[in-house]
């Protein structure tokens, strides 16, 4: 038995009892939806189809209908592709590295962020799907399939292709492991329902009996896939970061962008969890289960991983100056005052100087501040791609091919189409799925809760 | 009697009263069918002697299988296949196979493990269950005892055994 330290303060809050916990988290997949998330989604549904005129116009025209030129081949795509990718990384960082360390505060948290980790992956990867042009001809060039050509195969040298590998198995192992957490809560959503529900998630629950001996195999199952997702996760964005460190771009080729890129996709995807859990608790009432105490510690997160990266950007314009090497320093000095020097000043406020604001304990207990801050800081950390990408690229070896981006309706349109598609996924499974891991939220009820009168 | 037929039932709400329960029945010889619980009891599958989960191997042996298809692959198109220089590299640039041979490790072993773990614990998408009470989803543990199993008890006896290792209900469960 695991005892908690009557210090600490309870994880949940309002004296819930076993059937409190089912009652308050089924609830919302058995009940009408409510007016609000039905205007939600309908918000999003409009993103999606919105946005999907632009992906249409794309895949139609081609790649011409974006804001690219010859100096600054990479641009929006990318950057949201990074974004996205980055935006994916807490909620496996929530479920599978602080199961690891034993931190039960993930437990109410854990189920949302990890359907977060999978629509912003999916959202990720239609980026590079269609920056490849011909999409459909794309398994020939991003797997190693067996083609006319010789077989010519892919080149198992190039980072780009061992992001095919890292976005597709992350995704995977993500989805795996979300599900199989998932299939108890889905029995208890069968044993309560009756007719067409009953058999849809008696379906979804694969006839999950609650034995003692399969409760034993999935607690291995679920730790070995947290064992295995932790190195995983860190590997993705060190490959993604690979994209660019492997090039010989000034700007890009530096040894520190593994780390770098792991700190700000932690931060950046706590910053989006923290704005979805604010809304989902407040729309669903789950102020018991998230408690202001959760948000505490994931802002402390997020001050850790902001002054990470924002060491980082320190010690790569320390690093371009120490190089010596004159395309090096002016690629930094371009950054921070060139043309794009607004781009560069905008990340540096939303990540590295507003979240210190969390430093005072009424700003991160504050949802209002949190919410707000929460939503700079995924602006910061869109910016600081663009920053990376494109300033580094608009003025290259040569002044006479210097260049600026501008993106054009389909850059945006494309990008809404993303936001849309992840709203939408999300309110979907807001509506018809647990949105709290209710069985480990009840493992934890006797050593973390406040009984009423105790 | 059948086996698997007819069950007596002892309800628990504690986890921690049903441990002691579950050491308290098997200690007066009574054979367990199985104990059910809306989520996971730390320690409830050593005090009823279970063995340790065998999937960690499996984890391993299908990550093993990755390992290898992954090299395997990678080596015989860039090397013996196709062999083409890149950026003035070895044919078998080992060293930028690392990445592609990791991912494929932790795929199989990921996918694999879980295969194992729902054929083993017989999930999927057409299965029935055995529902003993429908309470074992939300708010209550049931230990399950089969009548035939334990026929030299009897039934007042097995009740007896659970009402004397503190169930808050006991009940009897027939299955066609």
């Amino acid at each position: 038995m695991q005892v908690t330290s009557s210090v600490r303060d309870p994880l949940i809050t309002g004296g819930k009892t076993l059937k409190d916990v089912t009652h308050d988290i089924s609830r919302q997949v058995e009940g009408k939806p409510s007016m609000s998330w039905l205007l939600a989604f309908l918000v999003s549904v409009g993103a999606l189809a919105l946005g999907f005129i632009a992906l249409a116009a794309t895949l139609w025209e081609g790649i011409g209908m974006w804001g690219l030129n010859k100096t600054v081949g990479w641009a929006w795509d990318i950057t949201n592709f990074v974004w996205w990718v980055g935006i994916g990384h807490a909620g496996t960082l929530i479920s599978a590295v602080l199961l690891l360390f034993r931190q039960k505060w993930r437990m109410a948290i854990n189920r949302a962020a990890e359907a977060m980790t999978i629509f912003a992956v999916i959202c990720a990867a239609i980026f590079p799907i269609i920056h490849m042009g011909r999409p459909w001809l794309g398994a020939y060039w991003a797997l190693p399939l067996p083609n006319t050509f010789g077989s010519l195969w892919v080149n198992f040298n190039s980072p780009l292709l061992w992001d095919v590998f890292a976005i597709s198995t992350y995704f995977s192992v993500s989805l795996v492991f979300w599900y199989v957490s998932l299939v108890p809560d889905f029995a208890t959503i069968r044993d309560r329902a009756t007719g067409i529900r009953k058999s849809i998630y008696g379906a979804l629950a694969l006839g999950w009996d609650g034995a003692a001996r399969t409760w034993s195999r999935f607690e291995s199952v679920a730790l070995i896939l947290a064992g295995l997702a932790t190195p995983l996760v860190l590997s993705v964005h060190t490959i993604v970061s690979f994209d660019f460190a492997t090039s010989v771009i000034p700007g890009w080729h530096t040894t520190i962008f593994p780390p770098y890129f792991v700190a700000g996709a932690i931060f950046s995807g706590f910053a989006m969890v923290l704005t979805l859990m604010i809304v989902t608790r407040k729309v669903f009432h789950l102020e018991d289960y998230i408690t202001i105490g959760h948000i505490e510690l994931m802002n402390i997160v997020i001050i850790i991983t902001g002054s990470i990266v924002g060491i980082a950007y320190i010690t790569e314009f320390f690093m371009a100056w120490y190089s010596g090497v004159a395309a090096e320093q002016y690629a930094f000095v371009n950054r921070a005052f060139g043309p794009y020097f607004w781009a560069y000043w905008t990340m540096m406020t939303c990540n590295v100087i507003s979240p210190q604001l969390f430093w005072f304990k009424k700003i991160r207990t504050s949802i209002v501040a949190t919410f707000i801050l929460s939503l700079v800081v995924n602006i910061g950390m869109w910016f600081e791609r663009f920053v990376i990408i494109v300033t580094s690229l608009h003025r290259d070896f040569l002044p006479s091919s210097w260049a600026m981006f501008y993106p054009t309706w389909a850059d945006v349109g494309v990008y809404l189409f993303t936001f849309g598609l992840f709203f939408t996924l999300f309110f979907l499974f807001a509506k018809f799925f647990p949105v709290i891991n209710m069985f480990e939220v009840k493992s934890i009820l006797k050593s973390s809760s406040k009984k009423v009168n105790n | 009697m059948e086996r698997d037929k007819n069950f007596i039932l002892g309800v628990y709400e504690d986890e921690d009263v049903l441990m002691n329960a579950v050491s308290k029945i098997r200690k007066a010889g009574v054979k367990i069918h199985e104990v059910y619980s809306p989520f996971p009891v730390h320690g409830l599958d050593e005090v009823l002697g279970y063995n340790r989960s065998k999937l960690p191997i499996a984890a391993f042996i299908f990550g093993l299988l990755g390992t290898i298809l992954a090299l395997t692959m990678q080596f015989y198109m860039m090397k013996f296949d196709w062999p083409m220089i890149i950026g003035g590299k070895d044919f078998a640039a080992f060293p930028s196979f690392i990445p592609v041979t990791f991912e494929m490790t932790v795929l199989l072993s990921a996918f694999g493990m879980v295969g194992v773990f729902l054929v083993s614990s017989n999930l999927k998408p057409w299965g029935q269950p055995k529902i003993f009470d429908l309470r074992i989803t939300d708010d209550k543990h049931v230990i399950a005892i089969d009548l035939a199993v334990n026929a030299n008890f009897g039934e007042e006896m097995l009740s007896d055994v659970l009402k004397s290792a503190d169930a808050s209900e006991i009940n009897k469960k027939s299955f066609e």
